[in-house]
Formats: C-alpha cells, sequence, structure tokens
C-alpha cells in the first residue's frame, strides 16, 4: 500500500514557519523530515514520521506554487488564490527575501550575471549554502536589481515600495544593489576582515548623502558629473608643498597631548592625506571606483593599524584632519571637502576593525 | 416575460503573457447569454487591460435567466491566426433573481481555463432588470429563494413548511459523446462544465415552480448531486424543503438579543402568531395541490399511489399524539419527508430512528433524455421504502433525509437515509394556500411577547404539548414514537431519565443535528466505523447480485462497530449519522460516521462484556480477561476525557414486552436488488446478552481489534461530524476549513477482507491524525463538520488489477485559527478548563464566553472592521456624485474591489463554513446560492508537481474562485459549504490527469456581535447600491 496522492487545502492557507525556513534554507522534504523529527514535534502531538512527512510535503508544495507570487510580492496582496492573513503575508516576503550573510559576503560587487550564477556551487560549497537556497537569493539580488535599475527616485524608497521589506531589508539591498552596479572589489584577501553589514553601511554613507543630489541614483555621487571637477581640485591639498605642510602643523597642533598614536600620526601624516586624496581624484575615473575600499584599506587603515591606533585616535585624527583644512585660507573647496570627508570618515571608522 | 440582463466588462488583471515575442496580450472579451454574444474592443499590449465597456443587454425569458449563466471569455486578438481563447468565467445569475438576495454582481473574477487553471481575473458588473411574471402557467420560477443550508436561515423565520420537493434532470454526458473523438479536450470539458450548469438551472427552476406551486417561497436544505454514469449519461438531480419564509426586518433582529445569542438557540423560528392556537383551526390541512406536471421532467406522483396513501400508521393508534393534530394522511402521503438537520424548539416532537435503504441498479442508456422515468422510478420506490420504515417505526416523518449513489462501471446503488420522526404540525398546518398578502401580514404584526423571545417560545409549545403528556420539551424527542407493545424491533425500554414519564430507548441513533433543546452529560466525539469487504469481478447482473448480497452483511457489521464504540464511549445516542457504501471492481467500502453523545434522558449504557467459548483452557481465559481488562480501562479512560459523570440513578428496566434481552437497534434498512425483491432485515443478535462479544468467531476478534485500535484524540482536540461540538459552548469566531484527499494504492492483490479492514481503518486513522497535527497550533480546537468521503474509483486505465484507490475529501472546522486569535485564545485557555467540567451545570456559562473572546479580538481585527467601514462610508459620496465621475458605477462593492487602482486595493477575505453559521457572528443577509462546478484536465502531470501538485492546485483554484464570486455578490462568507463531488481519474503513463470538483453553499454577508455599529453603514451602502442601480438604468 503506498499513498498516491495525499493533498490539504485550507481555505485560509496555513503554513509552519519552521517548515517555511527549512524551505527556503533549501532542504530537501527527507532531510527536513528528519531535522523535525530530531527537533522533538513528534513527541509533542503523538504522530508518525509518516505524517510529518505528509505534512511537509504538503508545505513544500504551499510554498512552490506561492513562489511565483513572491516574486512580485505586491502581487500576493490582490492575488485570489491563497487567502492568506496580511501579517502572514508579510513574513513570506521578509523571509524570502531574508539573506544569509556569509553568502551575499561572496558575491558582493559581482556582476549579476548567468556566469555569476554558474559558479554559485562553488558558493555554495565555500560556505556551506545550500545550492537551492543560493540561487534563490542571488535571484533575488538580481530580481531587485532590475526593477529598480529602470526606476527614478530614491533607491530604499523604491525597493521597499516595489517588493514590500523592511526598511532594515531594503537598505541591505540597495547596498547589494548599489555594489553590484559599481562593481566593488571586495573579494581581495585584505578586504576579508570586513563583513557585509560593514559594506552595507559603507554603501549606505555613499547612497545616503550624495544621492540625493544626483539623478543616477546608482552610482555614488562622487562621480556625479558636477562632482567630478571639484573632486579632482582636492588634490591641490597634497600637490602644494605649502597647503600639505600648514595642512600638516595644523592637525599636529591639534592632536598633541590627546594621543599616544602621536607620534606616528605626525610621521605619516603626509603619507596618510596623500592616500585620501588620492582615491577622491581616482573616483573621476569610472574604472577607479571599483578598487574604493581596497584602496582605503591599503593606503589609510593598514597603516594605522600596524601603528597601533585605537578607534578613538582614529575618530580624533579624522575629525581634526577634516576640520583644519577650513583654516586653510588658500583652500577653497570647503564644500566639497566636507562632503567627501564625511562620507570617508564614517566609512573608515565602520572599517576600522579587526 | 422578459427580463433584462446587463453586462459590463471593466478590466482584467494579471493575465497570462499570450505573445512571446512582446511578453504582453491583445485582450478582448466576449459576452454570451444564451445565442446572444457582444464582444469588447481590443485591449492591445497589455497584462492589465481597461476595456471599460459599455453595458451589454441581453433581453430573454426568465426562464432562461434562471437556466442559462452568463457566459464570458476572455481571448487574445491574433491577426494572422485564429484568435486564442485565455479563458473564461461562468457567472450563475440566480442570485439576482430574486429581490431578497444580491442586487448586483461586481467584482474581481478569476479566468478559469479547463487546461490551464486561472489565468488571471476580471472586473466585470452585472444586473438583472426583471419584470415580475404573475401568469399561472409560466415556466420560470424566479424569487423562490434556495438555502443549502439544512435549518431554517438566519434572519428569516419558518411560517410554514410544505414538504417534499425533489426533481431529476438527465442528459448524455458530452464525454461519452462521439464527438469528443474529434474535439479537443478542452472544447468537451467546457461542454460538460456548460451542460451541467445548464441543467442544474433548469433543476433549480423547476423545483422552484413546485415551490410555487405547493405555496412557498423558499427551498431549505436544499441538495444537488450529479451522478456520472458514464456511458449512460448524466444524471443531475436535487431534493429540498420547501417551506415558506419570513424575513425579520435587519431592524428587529438587530435590536432584539434572543437572536443574536447562541448560535443552537437563535434558529428558533418564532411561531406564526395568532394561527398557532390550536383551538381556533382545528384540525383540516387543506391538502396541497399536487404537483404539476407540466415540466417534461420527473414528477414522482406520489399521489397516484393510493395504496400508500390509505394505509393508517403503521402499528395501529400512535399513542401520544390526540387525533386532531396528527398531519392528514393525505399530505403526507405527499410529503412526509424532510431535508432539515436542525429544527426550530418544539418542531420535533419524537424521534424513532434512523431509516435507510439501499438498492443496487443497472445503468442503461439514458434513450430519451425528456422522460427521465427509469431514474425517478428508482428514487420514487427509495422513497416510499424510507417512508414504510418510518410507518413501522410509529413515525410520520423522515428529518434529516439525504440520497447519495455509488457507481462503478454500470452498477450503481442508490443509498437515501433519514431519521423517522414525530413532526409538530404546527409548522406544517393550512395556510399554505392564502399565500403571499395575508401571510405576510399576519407576521408582520407586531406580537408582544412573540416575536422570537423564548417567553412566548415556551409558552406556545406548552400549549401545544400539553395536549399531549406535558413532558418537558428537553426530552421529549428521545420519547418512542412507536407502541410499547408493539415494537417494531426487539429493545430495551426504560422511563424517561428526565421527566420519568415516558419510554425511552436504551441507545437512539439519528441522521439529524442535536436539538438545541436536549440536554447532553460531557462532551461528545466522533465515532467512526469502517468496513472493507471483498467481492468477486463481475459483470452486469451477476455483479449486482453479489453486491445486493454483501450489502446487509456490511450494514450489520457497521452497526456492530458503531454500537461497540459507542458503549466503549459509554455513550447512548449517535447524531449526524451518515453511512456511505461505495462500490468498486472488487471491493466495497463502508464508513460510517456519527457524533456520539451521553443523551441524559437515556439510561446510561453499560459496559462490554467479552466471553470466550472454550473456558476450560487457562491460557485463553487469561487472554480472555486482559482483554476485558484492557476493554474497562479503555471505557474508564473515556467517561474521564468526555466527561461523562452521569447521576447515579435507580435503574428501573421496564419489563420489556420482549422476553429476551436483545441488543436493540435503531437502524432500519433494507436492500432490494435490480429485481425489486425487497428484503429486511433484523439486526438484533439473538438470544445473547446485550453487550458480549464473542471472541471465537473472527469477526469478533475483528471488531475487538478496531476498538482497541482507535487512537485517541490527542489533548485539545474535539472532533463531530455535527454542526456544534455537543457539550462545548465556549466557540471563538475564528474559524478554519480544510479540504484534504488522499488517495492510495493497493499493492498486494489478494487480501483477506480482515487484512483490507485493518488497512482501511489505518488509513482513515492516519488521516486523522495528519489532521490533528497540522492543526497542532491552534488547540484547543474543535474539527465540527468533519465530513469523510470514500470512494474506490473505477481503473480502466490502470493496469495493474487490485489496485484500489481511496480518495477521502474531508470538510473541517476548527474552534480557533490564525495568530489574531491567539490572543484570545490565551485569555481564555482558563475559562476553556473551567468550562470543560460543568457536567453538573447545564449550558449556561457558554454566553459569557463567547462575548469574551470576541471583546478579546486583537486591534489587528478591530482595524481591519474599521476600514472596512470607512470604505463603506466613503461610497456615499461617490454614488451621489456618480454622473460626473468618470467611473462607471458608485456601488460599494466595486469600490471595495479595485476599480481605480487595478491593483491596489486587498481582495476581501471570505470565510467558508460547512456550518450553517460563524460563530461570534450574525448572519445579516443570505445572498444566493454558490452552486459551481468545475473540471481541470493535465497532460502535463509531471510539470505541474504529479498528481498532488496537480490536485492541490485545482482545490486552491476551486476555493478561490468560490471566494470571489461570493466577493462579487456581495458576501463575506459562504456558509453550508460543501465539496459534493470530487472525481479524480489520472493516468501517468500518458502524463495525464483530471479531475471534477462540485461545490456548493449560500453567500451571505456577517457581521461580528461586537459591533453593532457595523450595521448602519452597510444599510446605508445598501440604500445607495440601489439608488445606483436607478441612476444608471
Amino acid at each position: 500500500m503506498s499513498v498516491e496522492l495525499d493533498v490539504f487545502v485550507g481555505n485560509t492557507t496555513i503554513m509552519d514557519e519552521e517548515v517555511y525556513q527549512f524551505w527556503l534554507d533549501g532542504y530537501t522534504v527527507n532531510d527536513a523530515v528528519k531535522v523535525r523529527m530530531e527537533g522533538g514535534v513528534l513527541e509533542e502531538c503523538e504522530a508518525s514520521a509518516e505524517v510529518l512527512r505528509s505534512d511537509t510535503m504538503d508545505q513544500y508544495r504551499t510554498f512552490q506554487m506561492c513562489e511565483r507570487l513572491l516574486h512580485s510580492p505586491a502581487k500576493l496582496a490582490n492575488q485570489l488564490l491563497f487567502q492568506i492573513p496580511p501579517h502572514r503575508q508579510a513574513m513570506l516576503i521578509e523571509r524570502y527575501y531574508t539573506f544569509d550573510g556569509v553568502f551575499v559576503r561572496e558575491v558582493l560587487g559581482k556582476k549579476l550575471s548567468k556566469g555569476t550564477k554558474k559558479d554559485l556551487d562553488d558558493v555554495s560549497a565555500k560556505t556551506g549554502v545550500t545550492l537551492k537556497s543560493c540561487r534563490r537569493q542571488f535571484d533575488n539580488f538580481k530580481r531587485v536589481f532590475k526593477v529598480v535599475e529602470e526606476l527614478k527616485g530614491p533607491l530604499v524608497e523604491n525597493i521597499r515600495q516595489h517588493f514590500l521589506l523592511s526598511d532594515k531589508l531594503a537598505r541591505d539591498y540597495a547596498a547589494i544593489v548599489f555594489f553590484a552596479n559599481n562593481r566593488f572589489e571586495t573579494g581581495k584577501k585584505k578586504l576579508h576582515y570586513l563583513t557585509f553589514q560593514d559594506f552595507a553601511f559603507c554603501a549606505g554613507q555613499l547612497i545616503i548623502v550624495h544621492c540625493n543630489h544626483s539623478r543616477v541614483l546608482m552610482r555614488p555621487a562622487l562621480i556625479g558629473k558636477e562632482f567630478l571637477q571639484d573632486l579632482k581640485e582636492l588634490k591641490i591639498l597634497i600637490t602644494d608643498k605649502d597647503l600639505l605642510d600648514q595642512h600638516k602643523s595644523l592637525v599636529c597642533t591639534a592632536l598633541r597631548g590627546k594621543t599616544k598614536a602621536f607620534n606616528e600620526m605626525e610621521a605619516n601624516f603626509k603619507n596618510l592625506s596623500r592616500g585620501l586624496v588620492n582615491i577622491a581624484a581616482k573616483l573621476t575615473n569610472t574604472k577607479d571606483v571599483r578598487d574604493f575600499f581596497i584602496d582605503l584599506v591599503e593606503k589609510f587603515i593598514e597603516p594605522c593599524r600596524s601603528d597601533k591606533w585605537t578607534a578613538g585616535d582614529m575618530r580624533l585624527y579624522l575629525t581634526h584632519y577634516t576640520n583644519s583644512a577650513h583654516i586653510l585660507d588658500t583652500f577653497k573647496h570647503q564644500v566639497v571637502w566636507d562632503r567627501y570627508m564625511g562620507v570617508i570618515k564614517s566609512c573608515i571608522l565602520k572599517m576600522y576593525h579587526d | 416575460m422578459p427580463g433584462k440582463l446587463k453586462a459590463k466588462i471593466v478590466a482584467g488583471r494579471h493575465l497570462p503573457v499570450m505573445d512571446r515575442a512582446s511578453d504582453l496580450t491583445d485582450a478582448f472579451v466576449e459576452v454570451k447569454f444564451g445565442n446572444t454574444t457582444f464582444k469588447t474592443d481590443v485591449f492591445p499590449k497589455s497584462l492589465n487591460p481597461q476595456w471599460n465597456s459599455e453595458w451589454f443587454k441581453f433581453e430573454v425569458d426568465d426562464e432562461d435567466l434562471q437556466d442559462e449563466p452568463l457566459q464570458i471569455t476572455v481571448l487574445d486578438h491574433d491577426t494572422y491566426s485564429a484568435n486564442d481563447a485565455i479563458g473564461k468565467v461562468y457567472i450563475d445569475i440566480d442570485p439576482l433573481l430574486s429581490c431578497e438576495a444580491a442586487t448586483v454582481i461586481s467584482g474581481w473574477l478569476p479566468i478559469y481555463d479547463t487546461i490551464h487553471g486561472i489565468r488571471g481575473e476580471i472586473n466585470v458588473l452585472v444586473k438583472v432588470d426583471l419584470f415580475n411574471d404573475l401568469n399561472r402557467f409560466r415556466q420560470s420560477s424566479c424569487g423562490v429563494k434556495f438555502f443549502c443550508t439544512t435549518s431554517i436561515p438566519r434572519c428569516y423565520r419558518v411560517a410554514l413548511v410544505h414538504g417534499f420537493v425533489e426533481e431529476l434532470v438527465v442528459n448524455e454526458d458530452p464525454e461519452y459523446q462521439w464527438i469528443d473523438r474529434i474535439r479537443t479536450p478542452r472544447a468537451s470539458n467546457e461542454a460538460r462544465q456548460r451542460l451541467i450548469s445548464l441543467m442544474s438551472g433548469e433543476l433549480q427552476r423547476k423545483i422552484g415552480l413546485k415551490v410555487l406551486e405547493m405555496g412557498g417561497n423558499a427551498v431549505v436544505g436544499y441538495l444537488q448531486c450529479f451522478d456520472l454514469e458514464g456511458e449512460s449519461g448524466l444524471v443531475v438531480r436535487a431534493i429540498g424543503t420547501a417551506c415558506t419564509l419570513d424575513k425579520l426586518s435587519p431592524g428587529t433582529d438587530s435590536k432584539e438579543p434572543v437572536f443574536s445569542e447562541d448560535p443552537p438557540h437563535s434558529l428558533s423560528g418564532p411561531p406564526t402568531p395568532l394561527r398557532t392556537l390550536p383551538s381556533s383551526s382545528p384540525p383540516p390541512f387543506s391538502p396541497s395541490k399536487p404537483c404539476s406536471r407540466q415540466s417534461s421532467s420527473s414528477d414522482t406522483d406520489l399521489s397516484l399511489t393510493p395504496r400508500i396513501g390509505k394505509t393508517s400508521p403503521a402499528s395501529s393508534p400512535s399513542p401520544p399524539l390526540s387525533a386532531p393534530f396528527l398531519i392528514p394522511t393525505q399530505k403526507l402521503t405527499e410529503f412526509p419527508i424532510f431535508t432539515l438537520t436542525c429544527f426550530p424548539p418544539g418542531f420535533l416532537v419524537h424521534v424513532g430512528g434512523v431509516v435507510s435503504t439501499r438498492s443496487v441498479k443497472l445503468l442503461d442508456r439514458i434513450h430519451n433524455p425528456d422522460e427521465p422515468e427509469t431514474r425517478d422510478a428508482w428514487w420514487e420506490e427509495i422513497r416510499q421504502e424510507i417512508k414504510s420504515h418510518a410507518k413501522a417505526l410509529g413515525c410520520h416523518a423522515v428529518v434529516g433525509y439525504s440520497e447519495s449513489t455509488s457507481i462503478c462501471e454500470e452498477v450503481c446503488i442508490l443509498s437515501a437515509s433519514g431519521t423517522a420522526a414525530m413532526l409538530n404540525p404546527r409548522f406544517m398546518r393550512e395556510g399554505c394556500l392564502d399565500t403571499g398578502g395575508s401571510d405576510h401580514r399576519l407576521s408582520r404584526q407586531p406580537h408582544p411577547g412573540m416575536v422570537g423571545s423564548e417567553r412566548g417560545e415556551g409558552e406556545v409549545s406548552s400549549t401545544w404539548l400539553g395536549f399531549e403528556d406535558a413532558s418537558p420539551p428537553s426530552c421529549g424527542f428521545v420519547h418512542i414514537p412507536y407502541d410499547e407493545f408493539n415494537m417494531p424491533f426487539p429493545a430495551q425500554l426504560t422511563y424517561c431519565y428526565h421527566c420519568r414519564r415516558q419510554k425511552v430507548p436504551d441507545v437512539l441513533f439519528t441522521t439529524i443535528d442535536l436539538p438545541a433543546e436536549a440536554e447532553v452529560t460531557g462532551k461528545g466525539c466522533l465515532i467512526q466505523a469502517r468496513l472493507c469487504r471483498t467481492k468477486k469481478k463481475a459483470q452486469g447482473e451477476v455483479n449486482a447480485t453479489s453486491i445486493s448480497n454483501l450489502l446487509p452483511f456490511m450494514e450489520y457489521e457497521l452497526h456492530t462497530q458503531l454500537m461497540n464504540k459507542l458503549k466503549l464511549r459509554s455513550m447512548n445516542a449517535l447524531f449526524g449519522l451518515r453511512i456511505q457504501i461505495s462500490v468498486g471492481e472488487n471491493m466495497l467500502l463502508g464508513l460510517a460516521s456519527a457524533t456520539g453523545v451521553y443523551l441524559s434522558a437515556l439510561p446510561a449504557p453499560g459496559g462490554i462484556q467479552i466471553a470466550g467459548k472454550t473456558p476450560s483452557d487457562l491460557s485463553y481465559d487469561q487472554h480472555i480477561s486482559t482483554m476485558q481488562k484492557r476493554i474497562d480501562d479503555t471505557i474508564a479512560k473515556n467517561k474521564e476525557l468526555y466527561n461523562i459523570h452521569p447521576p447515579e440513578c435507580i435503574e428501573e428496566v421496564v419489563g420489556s414486552p420482549i422476553p429476551d434481552r436483545q441488543r436493540s437497534s435503531r437502524l432500519f434498512r433494507s436492500t432490494s436488488e435490480s429485481s425489486d425483491e425487497l428484503s429486511e432485515l433484523d439486526l438484533s443478535h439473538g438470544k445473547k446478552d446485550a453487550f458480549v462479544l464473542e471472541i471465537d468467531d473472527t469477526d469478533a476478534v475483528e471488531d475487538i481489534q478496531s476498538l482497541l485500535t482507535d487512537a485517541p484524540i490527542p489533548a485539545g482536540f474535539y472532533s463531530c461530524n455535527t454542526e456544534v461540538m455537543p457539550g462545548i459552548h465556549n466557540w471563538t469566531s475564528g474559524l478554519q476549513m480544510f479540504t484534504s484527499v488522499r488517495v492510495y494504492r493497493l499493492s498486494n492483490a489478494n487480501l483477506t477482507n480482515q487484512g483490507l479492514n485493518k488497512i482501511f481503518t489505518d488509513l482513515c486513522e492516519n488521516l486523522l491524525k495528519s489532521l490533528y497535527f497540522k492543526l497542532r497550533s491552534m488547540i484547543p480546537c474543535c474539527l465540527c463538520h468533519l465530513n469523510f468521503t470514500v470512494a474506490v474509483p473505477e481503473e480502466e486505465l490502470i493496469q495493474v488489477r487490485g489496485h484500489t484507490y481511496l480518495s477521502t475529501p474531508l470538510l473541517l472546522w476548527s474552534g480557533e485559527n490564525e495568530e489574531q486569535l491567539q490572543f484570545s485564545m490565551e485569555l481564555c485557555g482558563e475559562s476553556t478548563i473551567s468550562n470543560n467540567q460543568p457536567t453538573a451545570k447545564p449550558s449556561a456559562p457558554s454566553v459569557d464566553y463567547g462575548s469574551f473572546a470576541d471583546r478579546c479580538s486583537t486591534w489587528l481585527e478591530l482595524l481591519r472592521l474599521k476600514a472596512h467601514t470607512i470604505r463603506r462610508g466613503s461610497v456615499k459620496t461617490i454614488s451621489s456624485s456618480e454622473r460626473c465621475s468618470p467611473l462607471p458605477e458608485g456601488r460599494s462593492r466595486s469600490l471595495r474591489s479595485t476599480r481605480s487602482l487595478p491593483c491596489g486595493a486587498p481582495v476581501t477575505v471570505v470565510k467558508m463554513t460547512p456550518l450553517s453559521f460563524l460563530p461570534g457572528t450574525r448572519i445579516v443577509k443570505y445572498l444566493g446560492i454558490i452552486n459551481m462546478f468545475f473540471i481541470r484536465e493535465t497532460t502535463s502531470l509531471r510539470e505541474e508537481g504529479g498528481v498532488s501538485g496537480f490536485l492541490h492546485s485545482f482545490i486552491a483554484e476551486v476555493f478561490a474562485m468560490v471566494r470571489a464570486h461570493v466577493a462579487a455578490l456581495g458576501g463575506n462568507a459562504l456558509v453550508s459549504y460543501s465539496m459534493k463531488e470530487c472525481v479524480f481519474m489520472e493516468n501517468p503513463n500518458k502524463n495525464q490527469a483530471q479531475c471534477l470538483i462540485n461545490v456548493s453553499g449560500d453567500a451571505v454577508i456577517f457581521i461580528r456581535e461586537s459591533d453593532q455599529e457595523a450595521i448602519p453603514p452597510l444599510l446605508t451602502s445598501r440604500q445607495t447600491s440601489s439608488t445606483g442601480a436607478d441612476g444608471t438604468t
């Protein structure tokens, strides 16, 4: 005797959140049943493995049928096929679009193309996330990317409205899209210590502050056309010898006695300043944008770290470094400088950890 | 006389991509009614077209309006080749024909294709202008209301019950016509769907005509079934109970607290004033006119059978009723059968027991569809038999009546069952002839203390019952209706444990719901008997004979099983008994489900004793005693579980006239073969002691096995197959309806009866276990109206012999659901416990709890309701500025379901339940009957996820379509839902499968009892909608 057909349909679609998570994580029915059995549901309800299996199959089928709708979450609210209470709908969507930190770290900044998708099995092997789950997450990134690519208006808001996601998740997606669009290099060994949240924060800084003024929202506004020349102008800070010295003495005066690392700061000032300003200048070249993070780490964070700066030192240094530029009377690009340094400062502070 | 049907196509959404090149669709719509077709313009290159068409007007006979569905076809325009059909929507416009039901159909309806399923949605508006026809010879019956509900619908009260109505229509099945060989599966499916839709329309119209002739205005307990007889045709038949219903005006009932109380009480149709006094209008019930036979169909003319008409009630004078109140035999012979299962208090006087009849027939081709006499004669025969059984029980009526068939190849088992009962003729009295006006006027008269108030009720019924024994109404119905000294079957009688005056039997089996006035000790539970019998594969006559030979034994065994299980739970009555016997090629399946209860008025059941035949053997004795112990333990445990602690009473067994104490049974049945031979069976066990099971014979072993293998219900769950769970009163308003279908394949061809039985029992148990598991998050909850159906589909396509399919669609309803109720559940946890105890106190605490739970409904629910009110409120302004607005219609519903924001508005939540009410809510309006038939076929079974995936999505689609139609009528719930047919066929080798589903129910508007403020906006919206209708015409 074998069960040929086994179906359970409710007027209000019922879903088990636990099983949903198994499904999202790409477990097969058998694996899910195994895990559930170990979880002890059986003892609770005196059910047999058969019952558990049938239930799991049912739920999996329901999720599969829902998946099509989840691809355009707005449809979920006004489709007629499944009667799902609104708070459940929100849960379904949020969970479907939630991704694994480890996974996203691997594909961050990569082109969301077929080629990348083909390499997902490597990613799966490396991260321990099932291939099925990897594909879903990758397709989610791609789907969001495709939709917002064509839209005008603020990036985060667009994502939130189109995919009905929570604010936090929408921001994360904005970051992912932003990275994918600009193809930031994140895979280098030197960057491995950075988590997705570090990058997401930086992306947020880059987007929020600058994109409000920019038409091309998917690119960091630092590259915005009206900004290009201005950023180049900053170079005067390192090319003009007087200005550089003046800047250094101002910063050193302010810092003296306030930090243990003062000697190192003084010794390294010119190098560090050169590094930061060069990054700004480099941003004008679209191709070099992708090296933004690696430059930041190589030219600034690593030297500081080898000098054993504390996070407090870093903050102090950057504050004075930024503010002192205002006192330089021959330096005319205060607005651009503030804007640039504002972003860079918060990025560095976020990235400055082990 | 013509009516004018108007339809407007507003928009479409979520359409499928029909043009791969552009990923878009050039959609247009054909609207067809009868032979007239209109088309909209093509809306090019869009998946969300806005047609905003003019009003398409059809001028048609009202007869056609009743028969035909409005057919809407969405197509993709193609310049070079034929236009591709996207899908269809059939709209039954019957609800629009009654002034009290819906006024407009408006909303998003799924576009359905029999091959692809749902493909997008279409927004339509449909209205009807009807000119009332007073021609006596008309063929139409517009205005007669139909209810699937098997009780008097809430917000109506019954003035008169006219009696049984039936009709039957036959036709050739398009699937089996020669043309089917050359047309596409889609065309064939659509022809079938359309035909069945037409036939059910016709059937309803004809039944309506009969009702009008009887002077009624409604059919309650309308039960429509399809018999897919394959080669020999397609039969659509329906039965129901004709009534005259008076609408309680919404004003009064909202103020009437009685009405909004505990559901079981609210179905009390208050007595018709004035007329009820017995003295005022003495005996004569003028017989209503015999049914007309102008229609070409099937009038079972019972008045032509005088032999029964003249037969006086079987066993001499039925004692308790004094002569004048006997319903005249003449009337009775015509309509002694009622499909109702729930009655107003006082309606049921006595209940005799279950009567059932089965008959095995050989199907032959229906030669002339216009003369469906054979099928009619079959059913007539069965009804006569039922009636005579009832008479044998000393009863003059059958209630809770239902009919069913099981077909396998050319063999067909027709079954009918009901409960023999004595009814209070007050509700059936004379007066059906002076219809309309006077009656209406009378019932409208304000009658102090009478309209629905408990006090008035009591008064009237006591005047009434005063003529007999003044027995308290709470136990009256269990008193025996038959003559003590001339009992139709051996039974053990005692004096009623409640009133101590009348005799009662020791057990009572019925097909009806537990009457509201009945006093119950403890809680009830679902009791099932399952049986499987093999039979030889055979053809024709031989097959039919072997089946009819098997039937009596099956019934007997099912009955024994039921009885044993009842004893094991120490209960003494079964309600809602439903015995289903399905025939397959090489086996018969029997499944009996009922809800067991302990009626306080009946004697306590004895235990079960096991006796062995060879007491000499020591180990054998031991075996028996361990078994006995297990049984005793189980009984004790069950008593605890179901809270059955009857007050100890002095057992005063009244000497039964039958000398031996025998197993009594209320089950009366007979089997008639195609040869019309009638055999009756005595179910008594011969001369054995009542509850002794002999372990020696294999049957007993089997019985005991099945007794002990019944898995206990997990804590927190209750289940029953009646509308309300006896002994539980604390309902919350959360509910969830499910359908579950399972098909099993038997791998072993040579199975013994025992083996099969074991498997079958396991299947049923497993299904229940699965349900409990799935619903574990909702406990405490109750599965009500748990309805099992078994079938053994035919197997022509599947090669392996002995494969048996058992499909078990079942509907269930649970006490609570969803997150939003979690809150109230937690709060109620304590009160649930305390409520579970009150064995001593009767059902007093019930009301408290309900309102408490309601008050606790979370902000979410409140918010939703608020939003609702606001939306409704806004309707008003829009409809007043309607003419200048570009929006075509200022209707509340069309607003609610999108319109200007094609994808924005939320979908109306539609609840579905097999119950006739929604706990914690009040039904304010019945919008009409929903009766839909769908076929789905696939030629890519594997791609759709195999059979399970296919059926899963189909059932989900059917639910979606039902919900959409209810919402389009303006409703927010479907009550008395049932899935009557679910036929599944597959051919995995060809990667094909086909499924047919028939669902029905009553579309209603309900409001939560807690928020009365929801009424005014509702009423205003109704008013505005009617003005809106005027404005656009």
